[in-house]
């Protein structure tokens, strides 16, 4: 039972349907001349316009990459030169946060603003941050860790009119198939997106950018995706990622729904676990569920449930086995023990009502455990 | 590897003793859970292999206790991602699953802040005791509890007999030159229920062959010497850097008579009984005999000063029950332990010795053993000087 969806999902078996039918019928090289490669290209263009409409974007917007950390890498890198001005958050995700290290290393001022408590960015506090030389203001669509979804449509109409010419950028990774995004409605200038996050395969995501902002692309080479990001396209990461957006742009509706569901019935369970704290902001992502239980070791807990067959996590995956304590608990305010604490379940349209019970149940168990047995050894003085 | 192939190993490497270690204690029920401890090392990585040669359902488990990566300045002590790579792929190979836990903060509490504070009084701190009592046999413990574990094994020298009927008994490990049980003596009947030693009762030229004949990743890894979160430093570095500005104060190096010989740079640069750096041209040795941390005064003497008639232990705790009477108490890891009488009161114990005895360092503890088999233990108080009280 999957409760670590954020981390990425399972591919959807009419992504594997499709991608298998072109590795096996169509696999070439999308810049050759021949017929294969022509049908290459189409495949590429056909996924082109299923990822430009999950966002109401045009197909020309697109510029596929290797992922979202590329993407963000390319937005940041790609925009801010030496001596520019950044706006941006202290919970964005470590591939916005380490490229923005990377720009302030070389010269630039980085402004990074401290969330609300539930993890919310005013935009009255962008707009005040915003400089004559503000370059680029990145702030995240949602998310990933407490599930928090940013008035991003108030922060860019308050970018907007404070009319000083900096570029605005969305890490909307974990919002993608979640949230309605309307690229016709909020004027952003970039946009990053994931495959996997929406059942598409790994190594495949995309940066909208809207044709009249210049980005300087950062891997050079062949002149693909607009001269912005060279190298042979990863057609079965691009097929994929077609499939999956068109399947997400459909299902939005009825997979939120499920998921708010999912989430309430979730949350009802595990009160049989009290005390427990709920970071992040109710209204937030359906599927992302931020849960403290004080005095626990939530890493613990995450063993002792994948010893039950329940995936979850404390945080972003980690190469080490071992995440870091998350920036993201830290900079909403939370104590290094209520940080230990924390348990990040996070769900996909694909975990059914019952499975969803049955892993709350084995959460509340586990907790019992881990709660009733705590400190029953042998005590000892200081 | 399934279990039989484990066990058919172990037992093609080290014949009869392989066999012994692959015995399950009578209260640990078969294919029962348990978590093994395995820091990366060929110690920890064959006590896991045979858990699961015994037949145990077997967790390895990796804490991570100190910043992981290695470090500019070349440390290269437990804990970094090399060591928990090593622990996941002998887990691997013996066909067990594998976790991180993440115990800084109790460590740091425990292990670090205790032994920088230990240094600062004056004293001079056992690490290794800490973090057996408070991380591996306590931390560790609630995050077993939480797997649904029943006991902890480690790759400890040292084993444990008797039964839950007749009471639980820990003993010296079989290899004299890797007995470990000096610092394991926090260890009480509920401990000692839920611990599992698997290599106490080898050699380690054995553990090498059976972690040879596994072909365990680590088979000929070196030894990891030194305290972990030190090593590559000096003591008095590593506690200036944790204990900041109170680390700094200097004092007064002193005789016994009171007269001053020269300063120094903090006491947390001393331990009883040390030589160096105190000599400074005298015609006789001179040893640290005691420090102050108060005044900042080392006092210094002859190397007759140091023996003692015996000495307070407080935080006591006994294996079983507490003992009265003749014993023999070890006093640092590894020294001969030396005939002593042992009185536990209310709030310590006293203890002399039948000959005045050197090596009573205030910090350290002091373990007592009845042949093998550890009675108990406690850390060094203050040291009974004949004729004052003693």
């Amino acid at each position: 039972m999957n409760l670590d969806h954020n981390a990425g999902g399972r591919v959807r078996p009419e992504v594997i349907d499709a991608v298998t039918d072109w590795l096996r019928e169509d696999a070439a090289n999308p810049s050759s001349v021949h017929a294969a490669g022509r049908r290459a290209r189409e495949a590429v263009e056909a996924a082109r316009d299923a990822v430009a409409a999950l966002v109401e974007a045009r197909p020309g917007q697109v510029v596929f990459t290797s992922g979202g950390t590329e993407a963000n890498n390319l937005a940041i890198r790609g925009v801010v030169e030496a001596g520019a001005h950044v706006v941006s958050s202290t919970i964005e995700h470590a591939s916005v946060l380490r490229p923005l290290e990377a720009v302030r290393v070389r010269g630039c001022q980085v402004t990074l603003l401290e969330p609300a408590r539930d993890g919310s960015i005013a935009p009255a506090r962008v707009a005040s941050a915003l400089r004559d030389e503000t370059r680029l203001v990145t702030i995240g669509w949602a998310n990933g860790e407490i599930g928090t979804v940013q008035p991003i449509e108030e922060i860019a109409a308050a970018v907007r009119e404070r009319a000083c010419g900096a570029v605005l950028h969305s890490d909307a990774v974990q919002a993608a198939g979640a949230c309605a995004i309307d690229l016709g409605r909020v004027p952003l200038d970039l946009v990053s997106l994931s495959g996997h996050k929406i059942g598409a395969l790994p190594g495949i995501g995309a940066l909208i950018v809207r044709r009249d902002v210049a980005v300087t692309a950062q891997m050079l080479g062949g002149p693909h995706e607009r001269d912005l990001r060279a190298g042979t396209e990863n057609v079965p990461g691009i097929v994929s990622f077609g499939v999956a957006a068109r399947l997400a742009r459909v299902e939005r509706a009825s997979s939120q729904d499920h998921l708010r569901r999912v989430r309430a019935r979730v949350l009802h369970v595990l009160e049989a676990a009290a005390p427990l704290v709920v970071h992040g902001a109710p209204e937030g992502l359906p599927g992302t569920l931020s849960v403290a239980f004080p005095g626990l070791r939530a890493d613990a807990l995450v063993i002792a449930l994948d010893l039950e067959g329940v995936a979850a996590a404390t945080g972003p995956a980690c190469a080490a086995g071992a995440a870091e304590p998350s920036h993201v608990l830290r900079a909403i305010g939370c104590a290094d023990d209520v940080v230990r604490a924390t348990l990040r379940l996070s769900f996909g349209a694909d975990l059914s009502f019952d499975d969803a019970e049955r892993a709350a149940r084995a959460v509340v168990a586990c907790v019992a455990r881990a709660r009733g047995r705590r400190g029953a050894g042998v005590g000892h003085a200081a | 590897m399934r279990p039989d192939d484990v066990a058919a190993r172990v037992r093609e490497a080290a014949g009869a003793a392989g066999e012994e270690a692959l015995v399950r204690p009578e209260h640990i029920a078969p294919g029962a859970r348990v978590v093994a401890a395995m820091s990366g090392g060929v110690d920890s990585a064959v006590a896991a292999a045979l858990l699961r040669g015994a037949g145990l359902e077997v967790i390895g488990v990796s804490m991570r206790l100190g910043s992981a990566g290695a470090r500019a300045d070349g440390h290269t002590g437990c804990c970094s991602l090399d060591d928990f790579e090593d622990a996941r792929r002998t887990a691997s190979r013996i066909g067990i699953p594998h976790y991180v836990v993440d115990l800084r903060d109790v460590f740091q509490r425990s292990v670090i802040d205790t032994f920088t504070a230990t240094y600062l009084a004056g004293r001079t701190p056992n690490p290794c005791t800490l973090c057996n009592r408070d991380v591996k046999f306590d931390a560790l413990w609630q995050v077993a509890t939480t797997m649904h574990a029943v006991a902890i094994g480690t790759g400890h020298y040292a084993r444990i007999g008797g039964s839950a009927a007749s009471g639980f008994t820990l003993r010296a490990g079989r290899d004299p030159g890797k007995d470990q049980s000096y610092f394991l003596f926090t260890l009480g009947q509920a401990e000692l229920a839920r611990t599992l030693f698997p290599v106490g009762g080898l050699a380690k030229p054995v553990v090498r062959a059976i972690a040879a004949a596994l072909e365990l990743p680590v088979a000929a890894k070196p030894e990891s010497q030194d305290i972990c979160f030190v090593a590559g430093r000096s003591y008095a570095d590593f506690v200036a850097e944790q204990g900041g500005a109170a680390a700094a104060l200097p004092g007064r190096l002193v005789d016994r008579a009171g007269n001053v010989l020269g300063t120094h740079a903090g006491v947390h640069r001393f331990t009883v009984g040390q030589r160096r750096g105190v000599g400074g041209g005298a015609s006789e040795p001179r040893y640290v005999t005691s420090i102050d941390a108060t005044s900042g005064d080392v006092t210094v003497g002859p190397r007759s000063d140091l023996a003692v008639a015996g000495f307070v232990a407080r935080d006591v705790r006994w294996t079983g029950r507490p003992h009265r009477g003749a014993a023999r108490v070890r006093l640092r890891h590894r020294q001969a332990p030396v005939a002593c009488d042992v009185e536990p009161g209310e709030d310590g114990a006293r203890v002399r010795f039948a000959e005045p005895t050197g090596g009573v360092t205030p910090g350290q503890a002091a373990v007592w053993y009845d042949g093998d088999r550890v009675l108990g233990g406690g850390w060094i108080d203050e040291r009974l000087v004949a004729g004052e009280g003693a």
